[in-house]
């Protein structure tokens, strides 16, 4: 072509960014890697290999050896034996070497750059400018982090040993996301790549060495998907932190039920991009090439789901057409490109399969005409003509297919955007700051992106809810994820069985039942058990509850979501005048105490006086547990909000039961929650007898609900609740190991404790911010401005 | 569809239609963000590099606009337009069939004679700024008359000014009928409308301010005279880029675009152009349909031109002054 040819076409070039240095890099280390254990390249002849293939032409990169349950064991026990040193060795010195990984990462940036791409398929622009840079910020705002722990977090301690497991859509940044919190609080790690894309890992490994990271804090190993199993598994691993679908995540859950373990799970999504009629239509559907067109689709936040508003939908649809005809397909180093390979020959035909199956059942298909290079690039897709029944529009394609659906008003846009099993993200396009913020919250998501799509920051929490998983990457917020309160010194909570003072047994035989709904209610099953005093004589008979009653509970609870949107003022009112209701009480209460619990005059005032108390300090929290504004490198505020989880199901310790009530069920209604209150049986009453208290005190029916009976079946019933949002227990181990295994399917939080874990008397073991935290999910709203 | 060659018919305007532009909604954030990825996206390198140049040269609006123009530096500057490139790069590129020259000569009216001399002969458009220019705040009527003064001088084009003023009061009938007494006015010579972005507010009334141009029959909308503080940026040529194709989808009629002022490299003048091929295709880079109004930018070409034919970079003085 001459130089006349070129001047009639004005045709792009092709540009292809070298190989070269990723290929050296790999010759170097003979194109074989094994174990990075103890600060040690392991390597063993006769292991079980993989294949690593660039999915861009199916050429051999690399093998990897796939680690053995010895290894893993290794890996654990080198992780073990540097933790507490690493923790010791201080916040600046920990910031000194997530520093120097930064740095380190800087270096060879370019040559992460293009691994990554060779690896994964993705377009070196895009390996370029957002997955290397972005993991190098990671380590560089986490070094800030160590620095800052012991000013900052000094009531909490590491978890100890983390396992991490990461996905192959964003190979090096996930474990970014992964390694700078994990370390930079004291943690030691032992990390698993996906085994089609581990490349970027390895480099890694070296450059953990080179960084001066002590031999166990990290620690990668490599192998499928049952290597992933055994470790999140292994008895001595305190924390799994895992990245990738819902399927694989429910196996993790699965495998480590009963183990009462740290969780981390960020999963799949099927996040709405919602477009209203008053937005800036050109941006919004240059928002969709960054959403849905970002790394092929291969984006566990992209915006898949359309919702537009029908006055402008087929405006819309034209221009998406026409910009999607725009879309250069091509070779992964190719730098003018918009659209690389997937990930690999199986991602391809899952993504060709789940489509075609998807038109079977309508909608209509529009790809764009781009010509395509061959193995596994799939054409950007728009499908329309759908609704919210079609599986199109329920599951998640993971590859450059966008589904539309339209809506009327902004309440449909809502109920539309919430109508998924999923809750990673979503983003708002308005000009109107009005509707924006007043839809933010409403939708049901870690992340909302209001006039963008796909921004991220390590400053900024990222994560979901509802099936999408539960924790938060990046931000303060992410830091509690490698973090754990200091140990409590427990003394004696349990109160001597003294003998108390004779009951008058002359009163009238009661049976407590259940509140529901604000109503007093019998159990489904007209079952009773009878609770006795410490001296074991009998005080009262309680309701033994059912399937059906927490059906009913749950349903209540569901129903008083009203109680989230009520001003913080007053939720705070109503809880002092919860708190004024009780106090009244004081005599008859102190007076239960002693008798219900054998407890003395001193310590059942004491009980009672500091239950008040906790009602005041809840109270006080309402309208001050503030959100942050995080410092992203954007013109733009991202709020991280703290909001409230929906409905929690708390399972209560027998122990000091007024107390626990308290500390339990104030925190979550403060912050806005519905609560289902199963009290321990043999205090059971105590909860039940709040129940006078707390119906002239002006909460709403189906705020507070309590239940009693056997806290096994009902944990049980509430564990397998789709419409439980968390569940808190101070339970046995088996009790754990039930709700565990229930929620697999579900994926609900659990917050599991050990029934005599802490003083409830004792402030700093039983009130406050731990508790806000189990009481709210913070959300990210990053709102970019300017006119 | 888009034959680079097709005959373009002007745009006639249409009737004032507030329904138009009325709602329209801007995002400056992503706006901006969209425009930083225009040359991450796109590569132009090597031999499409000096093609992509060779034809930058041809939108270009060799300018001068100074208060010490004379006959001399209009007839130097005249000369540049017809030979951008010198003799010897021209052959050593095997250009000499393509007889590349700029699109035109962009002067005040009172150079226009002397222009049209050195012109004489050559296919070189004769463009005068006009109505006040640049702040536009003459009396209309002899506004509109500096129109008819130039057209009758030989002006091909006229540069207009817009008044600012109706665009930040609202008064987007009286910018209507303002630039269509100067479409009027201008007769058979094309109309570029200047909307002074950098005087004009925001992105919105830029997008406004264009519609309402494009609808007085405007043949281009260009962003600025290069005496605003701020003239031609990415994001402001963007949503004008983006008006024009909302205006040919609306009407069916082709407007051109021109930034003016800060477009001074050749890396800057290929942003321009990925951005025009981008948002409005290939037929939008002829000289009908864009101009670069720029008077440093040909010698920063000329020097790029020089170093892919050579491998080495040329020194400025090698090259003859514009």
């Amino acid at each position: 072509m001459t130089l006349m040819d070129s001047f009639k076409d004005l045709e792009y070039s092709q540009a292809m960014e070298s190989d070269a240095i990723a290929i050296e890099w790999l010759k170097k280390n003979k194109n074989r890697f094994g174990q990075y254990i103890d600060g040690k390249f392991i390597s063993q002849k006769n292991a079980k290999l993989i294949d690593v293939t660039s999915p861009n032409d199916s050429t051999l990169l690399a093998k990897i050896e796939t680690s053995d349950n010895n290894q893993i064991e290794k890996a654990v026990e080198a992780a073990i034996r540097s933790q507490k040193s690493w923790f010791d060795m201080g916040g600046h010195e920990r910031a000194k070497i997530l520093y120097s990984l930064a740095r380190s990462l800087q270096k060879h940036a370019r040559l992460a750059a293009v691994l990554e791409t060779l690896d994964n398929g993705k377009p070196i622009r895009e390996s370029r400018d957002a997955d290397i840079p972005l993991a190098i910020r990671h380590f560089y705002y986490h070094a800030g982090w160590a620095q800052l722990q012991n000013s900052e977090l000094s009531e909490y301690e590491p978890v100890g040993v983390a396992a991490q497991i990461i996905p192959w859509n964003f190979p090096l940044l996930m474990l970014a996301w992964k390694v700078a919190p994990a370390i930079a609080m004291g943690n030691s790690i032992i990390l698993k790549p996906a085994e089609n894309t581990p490349l970027t890992a390895m480099l890694f490994s070296h450059l953990c060495h080179d960084a001066g990271v002590p031999n166990g804090v990290i620690n990668i190993i490599n192998g499928g998907a049952e290597t992933g199993a055994t470790l999140a598994a292994h008895p001595n691993v305190d924390k799994v932190a895992f990245t990738g679908s819902t399927a694989v995540g429910r196996e993790i859950r699965k495998s480590t039920a009963g183990q009462g373990k740290k969780l981390t799970l960020e999963l799949g999504g099927k996040s709405a991009f919602i477009v209203f009629d008053d937005a800036d239509l050109d941006s919004a559907v240059e928002g969709l090439v960054d959403s849905i067109w970002f790394n092929q689709g291969e984006v566990c936040c992209a915006g898949s789901r359309l919702l537009v508003q029908s006055s402008i939908e087929e405006k819309l649809h034209k221009k998406i057409k026409k910009r999607m005809e725009k879309l250069r397909h091509g070779r992964s180093l190719d730098k003018s490109i918009d659209i690389g390979s997937l990930v690999s020959d199986t991602q391809f035909k899952r993504v060709n399969s789940i489509v075609n199956d998807g038109l079977t059942k309508g909608g209509k298909l529009f790809q764009s005409g781009c010509p395509l290079p061959k193995n596994n690039y799939y054409p950007p897709s728009l499908i329309t003509d759908i609704d919210s029944s079609h599986p199109l529009s329920q599951e998640e394609i993971f590859g450059p297919v966008l589904i539309s659906m339209s809506f009327r008003t902004q309440s449909e846009a809502i109920d539309l955007a919430n109508n998924t099993r999923y809750g990673l993200s979503a983003s708002i396009w308005s000009e109107n700051i009005n509707r924006a913020m007043d839809v933010a919250p409403k939708i049901k998501a870690g992340v909302i992106w209001i006039n963008s799509h796909n921004k991220f920051d390590a400053s900024c929490g990222f994560g979901g809810v509802k099936e999408s998983g539960f924790g938060r990457e990046g931000g303060k917020e992410g830091l509690y994820e490698y973090l754990k309160p200091k140990k409590f010194v427990v003394g004696k909570t349990m109160a001597t069985k003294k003998a108390p003072k004779k009951h008058d047994n002359s009163q009238i035989d009661r049976t407590l039942k259940f509140y529901i709904g604000g109503k007093q209610v019998r159990p489904d099953g007209g079952y009773s058990v009878p609770v006795y005093n410490s001296d074991s004589s009998l005080e009262v008979w309680v309701g033994s509850g059912n399937r059906k009653d927490i059906r009913n509970a749950v349903s209540a609870a569901c129903k008083a979501e009203g109680w989230n949107s009520q001003s913080a003022h007053n939720r705070a009112q109503i809880l002092y005048y919860f708190a004024e209701n009780l106090s009244i009480r004081k005599n008859e209460w102190v007076e239960r105490l002693q008798i219900n619990c054998g407890l003395t005059n001193n310590m059942a005032v004491k009980e009672f006086n500091e239950s008040v108390s906790r009602l005041f300090s809840y109270a006080a929290w309402t309208d001050k547990y503030d959100g942050l504004v995080h410092n992203a490198p954007y013109r733009g505020v991202t709020l991280a909000l703290p909001e409230a989880v929906g409905v929690i199901a708390q399972i209560a310790p027998d122990l000091q039961p007024l107390i626990s009530c308290i500390s339990l069920i104030a925190p979550a209604i403060a912050m806005g929650n519905r609560v289902i209150f199963i009290p321990g049986i043999s205090n059971a009453n105590i909860a039940l007898e709040l129940t006078q208290v707390i119906e002239t005190s002006d909460i709403p029916p189906g705020v507070i609900n309590i239940v009693s009976g056997d806290q096994n079946l009902l944990a049980e019933q509430l564990a397998g609740h789709a419409e439980v949002d968390s569940l808190w227990c101070w339970t046995t181990p088996s009790t754990v190991s039930l709700i565990e295994s229930t929620s697999i399917e579900n994926l609900k939080r659990l917050w599991c404790n050990k029934d005599n874990d802490r003083d409830w008397l004792i402030k700093k073991q039983s009130e406050g911010l731990e508790f806000l935290r189990q009481s709210t999910e913070i959300k990210n709203i990053w709102t970019p401005y300017g006119d | 569809m888009d034959n680079n060659n097709s005959i373009l018919t002007r745009n006639p305007g249409t009737e004032f239609r507030s329904d138009v532009f009325s709602k329209i909604k801007i995002n400056r954030s992503a706006v901006e963000k969209r425009c930083a990825e225009y040359s991450a996206r796109r590569s132009i390198k090597k031999q499409d590099q000096a093609a992509w140049l060779m034809k930058a040269i041809s939108l270009i609006d060799l300018t001068t606009l100074s208060g010490d123009d004379t006959k001399a530096r209009v007839k130097r500057l005249c000369r540049k337009a017809i030979n951008p490139l010198n003799d010897k790069l021209v052959k050593n590129l095997s250009i000499e069939s393509l007889k590349l020259s700029t699109a035109a000569v962009c002067v005040y009216h009172d150079m226009l004679s002397a222009a049209k001399k050195s012109l004489e002969g050559h296919n070189i458009n004769l463009a005068a700024v006009s109505t006040g220019f640049p702040a536009g705040l003459s009396p209309l009527p002899l506004r509109i008359e500096e129109i008819k003064y130039s057209v009758a001088a030989g002006a091909d084009e006229i540069d207009i000014v817009i008044s600012r003023r109706h665009v930040l009061e609202g008064n987007w009938e009286d910018l209507y009928s303002e630039v269509k007494s100067f479409r009027k006015a201008s007769g058979k010579a094309h109309l570029k409308t200047i909307l002074a972005t950098g005087e004009i507010g925001n992105l919105a009334n830029i997008a406004k301010a264009s519609q309402v141009c494009m609808m007085a029959g405007a043949d281009f909308i260009k962003t600025s005279t290069g005496k605003e503080p701020t003239n031609a940026t990415l994001p402001v040529s963007l949503v004008m880029s983006r008006m024009i194709k909302d205006y040919y989808e609306l009407t069916g009629y082709r407007v051109g675009f021109k930034p003016a002022g800060g477009v001074s490299d050749s890396k800057t003048a290929l942003q321009y152009m990925i951005m025009m091929k981008e948002e409005l295709g290939r037929r939008w880079l002829e000289p009908d349909l864009m101009r670069f109004g720029a008077s440093s930018l040909l010698g920063d070409i000329e020097r790029q031109l020089d170093h892919y034919s050579s491998g080495y970079y040329s020194a400025h003085y090698r090259h003859p002054l514009a």
